[in-house]
Parts: structure tokens; sequence; C-alpha cells
């Protein structure tokens, strides 16, 4: 076994080491800050929000162009279009708003009326929201079916942050 | 019965691990030889213990004793053997459980392993295993005991997760995963015991660099079975989306190929000791970091378990072992004295510090990208996620960097080179480079990221298999006979630099098969009736209708669908939906119709009487991704076999270009 034994450094040598060190000390830093810039524009620019309906009408213009998972509940007799691949329009609503919804893919198995949905894509000002991606509401875990189905919340929202069947 | 005798293995395990720790760490202080033999034996105990633990968890499960707490939940009678004996990792008591396990098998395979060397470091090293092992048991033994009594035991339970149950890949990847993840501890428990020493010698590279890539094989397989199994399952026709655990899995692995390279660069020119070792810290901080995300429920995909209860425990563990490794390395890092200095930006290790330079970087913008809406809901409250486009806008064009080093990296020689050497090394490879790219563009590939990857992934290409093959060469060239010239250059002395290029090229291909399979697909979504057609991407589609058959754990759906090309049929394709007892909604099962060139996928959104909601999607290249991965896993195993101990002696004066190496 060779081990090579740590060796003092000509004391020469040693300031310059040291100014060398505060150099890339400062070094690091800036590229840190630039790193930090760089990365948080880059997050702010690709935010999805996590929005109801009531969310959505109180973001005003914020809405337009943002990328939005829309929760709340597919409104009853709301669905047109169900037949074909494209052009499915429903209204997804909450306990105080209601926004319309145009989707162009085929939707789920699952997907009916009075069931939770949460709808990926944005608010147009045309004032409809443009749906390019549609997930219905399903617990994992066993739960016998209740009639009717109300709208649970927290499922909801378990939703919105799941990245199940995500589509480009 | 077997709820007490589980409960008691636990907590003998926290016991034995506790003072095994103790023990350890005293010896190691003390120099004790006798200490250290304590140490190991407590090291063998700890890991008898979580295998009987283990083992009587699996006998539970087995035999459907649903008195078991565990097995109440995740065990039913109706599903096959394969699902019972899995479900020990399905759900999250029994996957902390596995996880003790093989960290039990680790601690004992590496004290066996190293019994009568290092001594100097080893005490530390199994003192800190130990006190991980001593965490994990605690974990096990309560904020997440699986072998909780139930009063009044259940004839009969609901079973894993369906989606667990989907698909065989699921048997393979978990325990893959916990291997990688988990096997972070020992590199971590060697950095830890340098730092304590003080000194980090040559001879204790060889410890440290293997304990480091086993559990890199581990992680590189595990995370592409893992997007293989998305592809496969979830049927939206894709591999990866920058899912918080996704990308909790992706972390580790940045940092330990980082800490890959940089101990090349340690061993053969003696410096960046302490970068090594911080970066080996990381690799472990980032898979505990890692566990907090899946086991504690602020993350709902599809990897993560539901309950929380363990979430701040961890987080607390974190917090303890961030803290301690921070100030160790403040107080510590200027002992691990630089031997040797660099040279030259242009040469070897120059390249080598701008790779872990872009590895960092990535880590960094995954990282942020990650723990931003979490950090934005602790403070205020309000839910979001950081979209695609920030992890696709931020990775491709350092990922573009990496490729382009794997090429210019190995062609550079170490240390001082004149500009007539560097560009007699760098310009040829640019042929292969240009033939690749003008390839890819008659093909029709337009998108410019993708351009420059064929650019780089050709030039990249040749280089590695010019210098995976140079010692073979020379011995040739020398006049040795080929076969004994193979065996001795490939494999007998540089098994290790043959093997990093294995994962060298296997990496090449991987950077191409998915900047290829990411750009150039297409997708269609259409509703056919029954006997329709459509045409997409060359071939037609005919949906031939459905049928129901039963399984005992599973209802299912099969839609069959005619394949045919230019008239002639292909072959038939058969997406399903099954209904799992357990779920309301059915899980969609793509089927996927695979060639050499491209994948042809087929995915059931609904069935409605005659009609059928599919996705099609055409994916050229993905197939490349799953092989060339296990090539990479089988380049780091080559690397990994011990050859002919060879232990560098650092000195001012740089190598030949023939001894080279690249890291595994």
């Amino acid at each position: 076994m060779t081990e090579p034994i740590n060796g003092e450094m000509p004391t020469a040598s040693a300031a310059m080491r040291r100014k060398s060190r505060w150099f890339m000390a400062g070094a690091l830093v800036v590229a840190a800050a630039a790193f930090l810039v760089i990365t948080l524009g880059g997050i702010s620019k690709n935010l999805v929000y996590y929005w109801t309906p009531t969310d959505l009408h109180a973001a005003g213009d914020k809405a337009y162009g943002a990328t939005i998972r829309l929760g709340g509940m597919v409104a009853p007799h709301s669905v047109q279009g169900r037949n074909g691949a494209s052009g499915l329009e429903f209204d997804v609503k909450d306990a105080t708003g209601i926004v319309h919804v145009k989707s162009s893919g085929v939707p789920p198995q699952m997907f009916r009326e009075n069931i939770g949905v949460v709808v990926e894509g944005t608010m147009t000002r045309a004032g409809y929201f443009q749906c390019n991606r549609l997930m219905v509401s399903h617990n994992n875990e066993y739960r016998a079916p209740k009639a009717g189905h109300a709208i649970d919340k927290k499922e909801l929202q378990k939703l919105m942050r799941s990245t199940e069947g995500l589509k480009d | 019965m077997i709820p007490t005798l589980g409960r008691f293995l636990i907590l003998a395990s926290v016991l034995v691990a506790t003072t095994g720790a103790f023990i350890a760490y005293a010896a190691g202080s003390k120099r004790s030889p006798e200490g250290l033999r304590w140490s190991q034996r407590f090291a063998y105990l700890f890991a008898a213990l979580m295998l009987a633990a283990t083992g009587v968890m699996e006998y539970a499960l087995i035999t459907h004793d649903f008195s078991v707490e565990y097995v109440s939940h995740v065990g039913s009678t109706q599903v096959p053997l394969w699902v019972t004996i899995v479900s020990l990792w399905s759900s999250l008591e029994g996957s902390i459980l596995f996880w003790g396990f093989i960290l039990g098998i680790y601690i004992a395979a590496t004290t066996w392993v190293n019994r009568n060397d290092h001594q100097e470091y080893m005490p530390y090293a199994i003192g800190t295993w130990l006190s991980v092992g001593a965490f994990f048991s605690f974990l096990i033994a309560g904020p997440a005991n699986p072998f909780l009594t139930v009063a009044n035991p259940p004839l009969d339970g609901p079973g894993p997760n369906p989606l667990l149950q989907n698909h065989l890949l699921m048997i393979i990847h978990p325990p893959m995963l916990y291997l990688g993840y988990v096997g972070m501890t020992i590199p971590f428990g060697f950095a830890i015991a340098a730092l304590l020493r003080g000194r980090l010698g040559q001879s204790f590279l060889r410890p440290l660099r293997a304990s480091l890539l086993l559990p890199w094989v581990f992680l590189t397989i595990a995370i592409m079975l893992g997007g293989w199994w998305a592809y496969e399952v979830l049927g939206w026709g894709g591999y990866w989306a920058w899912d918080p655990v996704e990308n909790a899995s992706l972390l580790p692995w940045l940092t330990a190929t980082a800490a890959l390279h940089s101990a090349i660069v340690m061993e053969r020119r003696g410096v960046l000791k302490g970068w090594t070792v911080t970066l080996v810290q990381a690799s472990f901080l980032l898979t505990i970091l890692g566990t907090f995300m899946t086991r504690s429920g602020v993350f709902n995909s599809v990897h993560s378990f539901t309950q929380s209860s363990i979430g701040p425990t961890i987080l607390i563990f974190l917090a303890a072992v961030l803290l301690f490794s921070v100030v160790l390395l403040s107080f510590r890092i200027d002992s691990l004295e630089a031997e040797g200095q660099l040279d030259s930006a242009v040469s070897r290790e120059g390249m080598f510090l701008v790779n872990n330079l872009f590895f960092v970087v990535l880590t960094f913008t995954v990282l942020v990208g990650t723990c931003f809406p979490l950090i934005v809901e602790a403070i205020k409250g309000k839910q979001m996620s950081v979209g695609r486009p920030y992890f696709d806008a931020m990775v491709v064009p350092v990922g573009t960097a990496l490729l382009f080093l794997i090429g210019v990296g190995p062609a550079l020689p170490w240390g001082k080179a004149s500009r007539k050497e560097i560009l007699r090394a760098l310009l040829p490879p640019l042929i292969t480079g240009a033939i690749v790219m003008a390839t890819g563009l008659a093909l029709g590939v337009r998108n410019v990221w993708t351009v420059l990857t064929l650019l780089f992934g050709g030039y990249a290409a040749h280089v590695t298999m010019a210098h995976m093959w140079l010692p073979f060469r020379q011995r040739v060239k020398r006049g040795d006979a080929i076969g004994p010239a193979l065996v001795d250059a490939q494999l007998r002395r540089g098994r290790r630099r043959f093997g990093g290029y294995i994962v060298h090229a296997g990496a090449v291909i991987v950077f191409v098969a998915i900047a290829v399979s990411s750009t150039m697909r297409t997708q269609e979504e259409v509703t056919l009736t029954r006997g329709q057609s459509t045409t997409f991407a060359g071939y037609t589609v005919t949906y031939l209708g459905s049928e129901e058959r039963a399984e005992p754990h599973r209802q299912s759906t099969i839609a069959r669908f005619n394949l045919s090309k230019n008239g002639t049929a292909v072959t038939t394709m058969e997406p399903r939906m099954n209904q799992y007892a357990a779920m309301r909604e059915p899980i969609g099962t793509p089927a996927v119709y695979s060639t050499i060139t491209r994948d042809y996928y087929i995915s059931i959104m609904n069935l409605q009487g005659d009609q059928a909601g599919v996705l099609i999607i055409n994916m050229p290249m993905v197939g490349w991704i799953w092989g060339s991965v296990i090539m990479m896993g089988i380049g780091g195993l080559v690397a990994l076999i011990p050859s002919r101990r060879r232990t560098y002696v650092v000195s001012p004066v740089p190598a030949e270009a023939a001894g080279d190496e690249v890291p595994a």
C-alpha cells in the first residue's frame, strides 16, 4: 500500500492560495446568483396554477394564457358533443363559480355529469377554458362507490397534484 | 403471535444498531482493534434481525395472516402469489421494512468484504451505517410499524394498489430502486469516515468508488425501469413527466454520477478530495429527501404513498444529517489536502471539472423546480406546480452539453498538451458526427436540439469506440495474437476503463434515443366504431371489437385492433381496460407494437358500446432507451469487478494516454 503523506505546502504560496480562494468564493457567489435568477425566471414563466372556478374568476386577467389546473364538478346537463373525437364541451363549477370548458381530446371512461374533474389548459379571451388534458377524480383506496358521489374537495386537490396520465 | 415476534425483532434491531454505532465510534476514536471486531459483530447482528423481521412479514403475507395490520391493508386471498410476495413494498410500512432489509444486507456485505482492510476508517464507517440503520429501525418500530395487531382480523383484504398489480415490471422496479437508494448509505459512511479520520488515502479510494458504483448501477437501471413501466402501463405514451417523485430518483443519480467522475481525478491527480466527499454526502442526503417526498404524502403521484405520519420524522432526520455533514465538512475539509494540482484547463481533468459543474447545475435545476411548489405552499398556502416546459428548457441545453463532453473529454490527454496534439485529437471524430447529423436531417429531423444531439452523439460515439478498443489495438500493433490481446487488454487489465467506455457508449445512445423519441413523436386521438379504420403514421388501424375476460382479481375488457401496412396485415394489437375490485375507475393498459426503428402505441381512452376512443402514438427509437440503459448497467458491472490491485502514485507528470480511464 502506498499512501502518499500530506506534505506541507511551501509557505510562499500560502498567501496566493488564500487570495485565489477569496477569488473562487466570489466567483461562486456570482455564479450562484446568476443561476438563481435564471432558474427562478424559468419557473415563474412555467408555473401551473391549481385553481377552482372561483379562484379563476378572482385571478382576472392573470388567467389568460397561464397554465391552469382547474378543479371542480361537471355541472349537470352541461355536457355537449359526447360522441366523436373532437368538440366536447361542459361546465365546471364549484360552490360560487362556473367556467365553460372546451376539450378536443377523447374523455376518460369515467367522465360524466356530477363527477369531480380536473382540466388542464388555459383561459381564452373568448370566455371559455381551452382544455388539453382531462382527469377524472377517483380514489386509489378502496371505498364503496357512493350514490351521487358528492364532490370531494380533498380528493380534487390530490388529483390536481397528480401527474398520472400526463400528456404533452 | 406473528405481530409480537415482528415487533420484538424490530425493537431488538433498534437496540443493536444504536449500541453498535456507539461501540463503533468509540472504537474509531480509540483505534481499538477489539472495538472494531465488536462493531463488526453488531453490524452482522443488525442485518440478521432485519432479515428475520422481513422474513416474518413475508410469512404473514403468504399465509394471509390478517391479524397483522399491514397484511390486512395490502393482502388479499384473491390475488396471485407473486402479487402477495411483492406486496411487501406496495405500501408505506412494508416498504420501510424492505428498506431496512436491504440496508442490513448492504451493511453486512460491505463490513464482511472489508473485514481485514482499511482498519483506520472502518469503525467510523460502520458507526455511520448503524446510525442510519438505527433511524430506519426506529421508523419501523414507531411511526411506520407494519407489525401492529388488528383486534378483529378481517376475512379478506383489499389487495395492493391495482396500478402495481398491472404489470410484471413492478416486481423488479422497486427493489432495484431501493438497492440504488439504500446503497448510497455505504459510500456516505465511507465519506464520513474519511472526514472523521481527517484523511483520504489512495487505497481508501477503492472501497469508496466501488460502494458508489454498485448503487449507481442499480439506480440507473431502476430509473429506466420506472420510465419503461410508466410507458407500458400508464397509457399516456411517455416515460418521463418530471413528476416530483421521478425527480427524486434522478437527483441522487446526478450527484453520484458527478462523484464517480471526480473520484477519477482524485485518483489520478490527488485533487478534488473534499469535493468528491461533498458529492457523496449530497447523494445520500438526496436519497433521504427523495424518501421524504415519496413517503410523506406531500406529493400525490403514482409512486407515492398516501399516509403522512412519517413525513416530519424523516424531515428531522434529513435536517440532522445535513447539519452534521456541513459542520463536519467545514471543520475537516482542509485536512483532505490536495496532493497535486491541475495544470491546464484544456485537458482530460479540465473536462472532468466542467462535467462536474454541469452535473451540479442539473441537480440544482431539478431540485429547485421540484421543491419550489412545496416552499410556496408552505409559505403562502397556494397550490401550484412547475410545468414541464421549465424542466425541458433548463435540462435540454445542459444535457446536450454533457453529450458534447462525453465526446471531447476522453479525446483530450491528461495534463498539458500542445495545440497540435489537441487539434489532432479533436478533429477526426467531427466526420462521424457530421455523417450522423446528415443522416438525421435526411430522415426529417428538424428540431435544433435533436440535430445538435445527433452531431455530438456521432462525435462522442466515434471517440468512445476509438478509446474503448485502444489498448487492444496497441497490443495487436505490438504483435500480440488477437485472442490473448483482447482478453488481456479489455478484460484483465483494463476492465475499469473498458467498463467505463461501455457506460459512455450506452449513454450516447440514450441521449440520441431520448432526443429523437421526444421530438419526432406524433400522436392522434380518434374515436373508432367497430369495423372502422384510421390511417396514421404509415399504418392502418382497424377496430375489430372488444371482449370481456374475467380473472380472479380483475375484470378485463380487451379491445382488438388490426394493424396493417399497405394492405398487408402486420399484427393484432390488444390494449385493455382492467377493472379492479378495489378501484372505481378502470385502468387502461396500452398495447405496444415495437420494431427496431419505432414503437406503435395504442391506448384506450374509453369504450362505449361499439365505439372505442383511442390514443395512437408513433414513437421512433424509444425501444433503444431501455436497451442502452441496460448496457450502461452492464458497463458499470464490468468496471466493478475488482481487477489486479493497482495504486496510482500521484505524480506531477501526467501518465500516458493509453492508461486513461473514464468513470466507472
